[in-house]
C-alpha cells in the first residue's frame, strides 16, 4: 500500500512538473500554430511570416499546421480543445467573430473558450469590379448598384469569406439589394470578375492589388480611413461619401482558455517583436498590409476588438438571415 | 527571335546546378509520393512548403512544380501494377493498365504509361510557352453556362465508359452524384447530408472516396489469394517493355487526342487532370473501332489519359502564372510559395520575372525527361514491388493510404471516411457494381450543380443562356450530336443483331 502511495506521488508529480516548468522556462519545445484555412492562402503567409519571427525571439521552432475546414471553425475548435500549456496556438482572422452567428451552433465559444495573445494585421479591402463597367469611381458604382438592384451580380468566395462579409455590409451602407453569387474560393470568383460574367466584388488587397494595378479589374474604393500606399490612386469609402462602409480583416493570436497568464504574456510580448521584424514589415507591404501597432499586439487589445467585432456583424447576418449550418 | 532569347534565358535558369538538383528532388519525391496510395502532391507540397522559404523563389516553384507532376507519373505505376491508383487522376489507368499487367504485359503498360506520359507533358509545355496568355485570356471567357455545358458533354460522352450493365453503371454515376452531394451547398450554407457533424459539412474529400473505392477494397479482395501472385515480375523486365508495331500504331492517335483534352482541361479552373483523364478515356473509347477491347487491357486506355493528365498538368499553370489565379488548391499552393517570397504572381509576371517565368517552364521540360529516366530503366526497381509478398504489401499500403488522407487535411475523420467507402467498394466488388462511373458522378455531379444554379442566378433564371451564348451553344450541339449518333449506332446494332438473327 505504502508503495501504491508512493506511485502515486511520483506519478502526480510527474505531470504536474511539466505544468511547472511551462510556467518557468518557456518555451521548452516547439510550439504549434493551428490556421484554420488551407496552406497558400493570405492568413497562411501572414502566419508562416510571424511564426518565423516568433521562432527567432522564443528561441523554439515555431510550427505551423493548416487544419481548414467549415469556414475556420474545425481549427479554431481543435485548440479550444488542446491542452492549455501555450504550446498550441491558432492564428485566425474576423472570421472568429463573424462565425459566432454564422454558425448556430458551434464547439466553443469565441470569447470563453480562448486567452487572447494580441492582434497581428488588419488587412484593408478594396471593392472591385469587371474591367468594362462603365462606372469609373465609387459614387459612379453607388449609383449604377441603386439604379439596376438586383440585376447587379455581386461575386464572393463563398458563405463566411471576406468577400461576403464585404458584401453585406456594402448592401447595408447603401441600402440596395445585389444579387449575390457565390463562388468556392477567391480564385474563381475573380477569374469571373475578369471574364465580365459578374459585376462586383470586394476582397482583400492580398488577392486584388495586382489585377487592379495592371487594369484586369477596376479598382474602386478601399475600405479604410486613409488611402493605400500600394494603391494611392483608390479612393476611401469616406472619401466617396460611404461613411459607414469600413471593414479591414484583422488577424489575431489566440491560446486554448486556462493557459497561464505569464505564458500568455510571454507570447505576447514575443508577438510584439515579430511585428517589428524587418522581415515581416517588408513581406506585409507586399501583401498590402502593416503589421498592428505594439499597442495592439496585446491580450486587451485583441479581446476588445473581437467583443466589438461580433457585436457589429450580428445584426447585418442576421438581417441577411445567411447561417452555415 | 524574342521566343528563342526567352527559351535561352530559361534553360540558363533551369540548368543551373541548384536549379537542376531541386528539379531532381522533385521530380524524385513526386514519383516516389506517386507510387504510394493515397500521399497525393498536395499533402507533399505543403509538406515543403516551409523548407521553400530558406530557398530562391524560382527554385522553389521548381521544386513544387517537380512535386505536382511528378505524381502523375509514379500515379500510373500503381494502378498498372497494383490496381490502387496513386492519385484519383491515375484512377482510370487501373481499368486497361493493370489487366495488361495481369496479361503479362506490364512492361509495355508502364512503358506506355511513361511515354503517353511525356509526350502529354511536351504538347502541354509546348502550349504554356507558346500561347500561354492567349489560352489565359480565352479561358476568361468560359462562364458557368460554358462549364455546364462542359460537363454535360462529359458526362453524355463518358455513358459508356465502363462495360456491362447500362443499367449499373447510370446507378453507380448517381451514387457519385449524391456523394458529391454531401456538405454545405455553396449557395444558401445549407447543410446537406453532414448527419449533424462539423467534418462533412466540408464535403467528402476525393482523394478518401477513391483510395477506399480503389485502394482498400482491392486489398480486401486481395486478401484470399494473398498467396498467388498475380503478376509475374519476370514479365516487367526491360526487355518486356518492348511493345509490338501494332501498339505502337494505336497509341499515337490517342496520345495526341488525350494531350489536347487535357491541355484543355488544364487551362480551365476548377477542372484538372482527373477531369480530363476521364474525359480523355472516354472519347478514346467512343471513337475506337474496338470499344470492346477497353477494359480488358487496351493499349489505348492508358495513352489516353496518361498523356491527358500529364498535359493538364502542365497547363493548369496557364491560369496561375498568366492570370495569378489558382485553378485549383495545389495551385494555390504554389502562388503561396511566391506570395511568401514577396512576389504577386497576375499579368505582369511574365515582363517583370522572366527568369522566373521562362526557367520554370524549362524546368519542367528537364524534369519530364528525368522523369523518363527515373521510370523506363528503372522499372525493374518499381517492379520489385511486387516480388515484395503479399502479407507485407498490402498491410503496408493500407498504412500509407491512411497516413495519406489524413495529410491531406490532418483530419482522422477523413481516415474513418476512408473505411466506410472501402466497405462500399468491397460490396460493389462483389455485386459487380463498375467503380469508375462512381468517381465520375462524384466529380462531375457536384461542378454540374454549381455551374447550372450559378448560371441561372446569373441569367436571372432564363434557360435561353445555354443557347443564347455563343461557346455554350457550340458545346451543346455537339453533345446532341453525340446522343443522336449513340442512339443512331445503338439501333443499327440492333438490327445486326436481329439480322444475325433471323438468319
Amino acid at each position: 500500500m505504502k508503495k501504491l502511495i508512493a506511485a502515486l506521488g511520483v506519478a502526480t508529480a510527474l505531470t504536474l512538473a511539466p505544468q511547472i516548468a511551462a510556467a518557468q522556462d518557456f518555451p521548452a519545445q516547439p510550439i504549434t500554430i493551428v490556421v484554420p484555412f488551407a496552406a497558400g492562402g493570405p492568413t497562411d503567409t501572414v502566419t508562416r511570416l510571424v511564426a518565423q519571427a516568433m521562432s527567432q525571439d522564443l528561441g523554439q521552432q515555431v510550427v505551423v499546421e493548416n487544419v481548414g475546414g467549415a469556414g475556420g471553425t474545425l481549427g479554431a475548435a481543435r485548440v479550444a480543445q488542446a491542452e492549455a500549456n501555450g504550446y498550441t496556438l491558432l492564428l485566425h482572422h474576423i472570421g472568429m467573430a463573424t462565425t459566432a452567428t454564422l454558425y448556430r451552433e458551434l464547439p466553443y465559444n469565441a470569447i470563453e473558450d480562448f486567452e487572447h495573445v494580441g492582434l497581428v494585421t488588419e488587412v484593408p479591402m478594396v471593392m472591385v469590379g469587371r474591367p468594362d463597367l462603365e462606372a469609373n469611381s465609387m459614387e459612379e458604382v453607388v449609383a449604377y448598384v441603386r439604379e439596376n438592384g438586383e440585376d447587379v451580380m455581386y461575386a464572393n468566395a463563398g458563405i463566411g469569406a471576406a468577400s461576403h462579409l464585404c458584401g453585406l455590409l456594402f448592401m447595408d451602407a447603401v441600402d440596395t439589394q445585389m444579387t449575390t453569387i457565390p463562388y468556392q474560393g477567391t480564385g474563381p470568383a475573380l477569374t469571373d470578375l475578369m471574364g465580365g460574367q459578374v459585376d462586383l466584388m470586394c476582397d482583400q488587397t492580398t488577392n486584388t492589388t495586382n489585377q487592379i494595378r495592371d487594369g484586369s479589374i477596376k479598382g474602386f474604393a478601399v475600405t479604410v480611413p486613409e488611402r493605400l500606399d500600394a494603391l494611392p490612386d483608390i479612393a476611401t469609402a469616406a472619401e466617396s461619401g460611404l461613411d459607414g462602409f469600413e471593414v479591414t480583416i484583422w488577424h489575431g493570436v489566440y491560446a486554448p482558455k486556462g493557459t497561464p497568464e505569464d505564458v500568455v504574456a510571454r507570447l505576447s510580448q514575443s508577438l510584439q517583436v515579430a511585428l517589428q521584424d524587418e522581415t515581416v514589415i517588408e513581406r506585409f507591404a507586399d501583401l498590402g498590409t502593416a503589421p498592428s501597432s505594439q499597442e495592439d499586439a496585446t491580450p486587451e487589445a485583441l479581446k476588445a476588438k473581437l467583443e466589438a467585432e461580433i457585436n457589429l456583424w450580428r445584426p447585418i447576418i442576421e438581417a441577411a438571415g445567411v447561417y452555415a449550418n | 527571335m524574342d521566343l528563342f532569347s526567352n527559351i535561352a534565358l530559361g534553360l540558363n535558369t533551369a540548368l543551373s546546378t541548384t536549379n537542376l538538383f531541386y528539379c531532381f528532388i522533385g521530380v524524385f519525391i513526386g514519383t516516389i509520393i506517386g507510387v504510394i496510395p493515397g500521399v497525393g502532391a498536395i499533402s507533399a507540397i505543403s509538406m515543403l512548403l516551409p523548407i521553400t522559404f530558406y530557398l530562391e523563389p524560382t527554385t522553389a516553384l521548381i521544386m513544387l512544380g517537380g512535386i505536382w507532376y511528378g505524381t502523375t507519373y509514379g500515379g500510373s505505376i500503381a494502378a498498372i501494377l497494383l490496381n490502387i491508383p496513386g492519385t484519383p487522376a491515375n484512377a482510370v489507368t487501373c481499368m486497361d493498365g493493370h489487366p495488361m499487367a495481369r496479361q503479362g504485359r506490364g512492361g509495355v503498360a508502364l512503358l506506355t504509361a511513361a511515354l503517353s506520359s511525356f509526350a502529354g507533358g511536351s504538347i502541354g509545355i509546348l502550349l504554356l510557352m507558346l500561347f500561354g496568355p492567349v489560352i489565359a485570356t480565352y479561358a476568361l471567357s468560359f462562364g458557368s453556362a460554358e462549364y455546364f455545358a462542359l460537363m454535360v458533354m462529359g458526362l453524355v460522352a463518358a455513358s459508356t465508359i465502363s462495360d456491362g450493365s447500362a443499367i449499373k453503371g447510370l446507378a453507380m454515376v448517381v451514387l457519385g452524384i449524391l456523394f458529391g452531394c454531401v456538405g454545405a451547398d455553396i449557395y444558401t450554407g445549407t447543410p446537406r447530408f453532414n448527419f449533424g457533424t462539423l467534418e462533412l459539412t466540408d464535403a467528402i474529400s476525393l482523394v478518401a472516396l477513391a483510395m477506399g473505392i480503389f485502394g482498400v477494397s482491392e486489398v480486401i479482395a486481395s486478401v484470399r489469394n494473398v498467396h498467388t501472385s498475380s503478376i509475374d515480375p519476370k514479365s516487367v523486365t526491360f526487355r518486356a517493355m518492348k511493345p509490338t508495331r501494332d501498339e505502337v500504331k494505336r497509341s499515337a492517335g490517342p496520345v495526341l487526342r488525350g494531350s489536347s483534352i487535357g491541355a484543355f482541361f488544364g487551362a480551365l479552373p476548377g477542372t484538372g487532370p482527373s477531369v480530363a483523364a476521364f474525359i480523355a478515356y472516354a472519347a478514346e473509347k467512343r471513337i475506337s473501332r474496338h470499344p470492346e477491347k477497353f477494359g480488358k487491357g487496351a493499349v489505348e486506355g492508358i495513352a489516353a489519359p496518361e498523356s491527358a493528365n500529364n498535359s493538364a498538368d502542365q497547363t493548369a499553370f496557364i491560369p496561375t502564372l498568366s492570370l495569378g489565379i489558382p485553378g485549383s488548391p495545389t495551385m494555390a499552393l504554389m502562388l503561396g510559395a511566391l506570395m511568401i517570397h514577396g512576389i504577386a504572381p497576375g499579368p505582369s509576371l511574365v515582363n517583370e520575372q522572366p527568369s522566373l517565368f521562362w526557367g520554370l517552364i524549362m524546368s519542367f521540360w528537364i524534369g519530364n525527361v528525368m522523369l523518363v529516366i527515373l521510370n523506363v530503366p528503372l522499372i525493374s526497381v518499381w517492379v520489385r514491388l511486387l516480388t515484395i509478398p503479399y502479407h507485407l504489401l498490402y498491410p503496408a499500403v493500407l498504412v500509407f493510404i491512411c497516413i495519406g488522407t489524413y495529410s491531406v487535411h490532418q483530419s482522422s475523420f477523413e481516415v474513418g471516411l476512408v473505411v466506410f467507402f472501402g466497405f462500399i467498394g468491397y460490396m460493389m466488388r462483389i455485386l459487380d457494381w463498375p467503380a469508375a462511373p462512381l468517381l465520375l458522378g462524384f466529380v462531375l455531379g457536384p461542378l454540374m450543380e454549381e455551374h447550372f444554379r450559378r448560371a441561372m442566378l446569373l441569367s436571372r433564371g432564363d434557360f435561353m443562356t445555354f443557347i443564347d451564348r455563343p461557346i455554350s451553344a457550340t458545346v451543346m450541339a455537339i453533345t446532341a450530336c453525340l446522343l443522336i449518333w449513340g442512339v443512331v449506332a445503338a439501333l443499327r446494332e440492333r438490327r445486326k443483331v436481329k439480322f444475325r438473327n433471323a438468319e
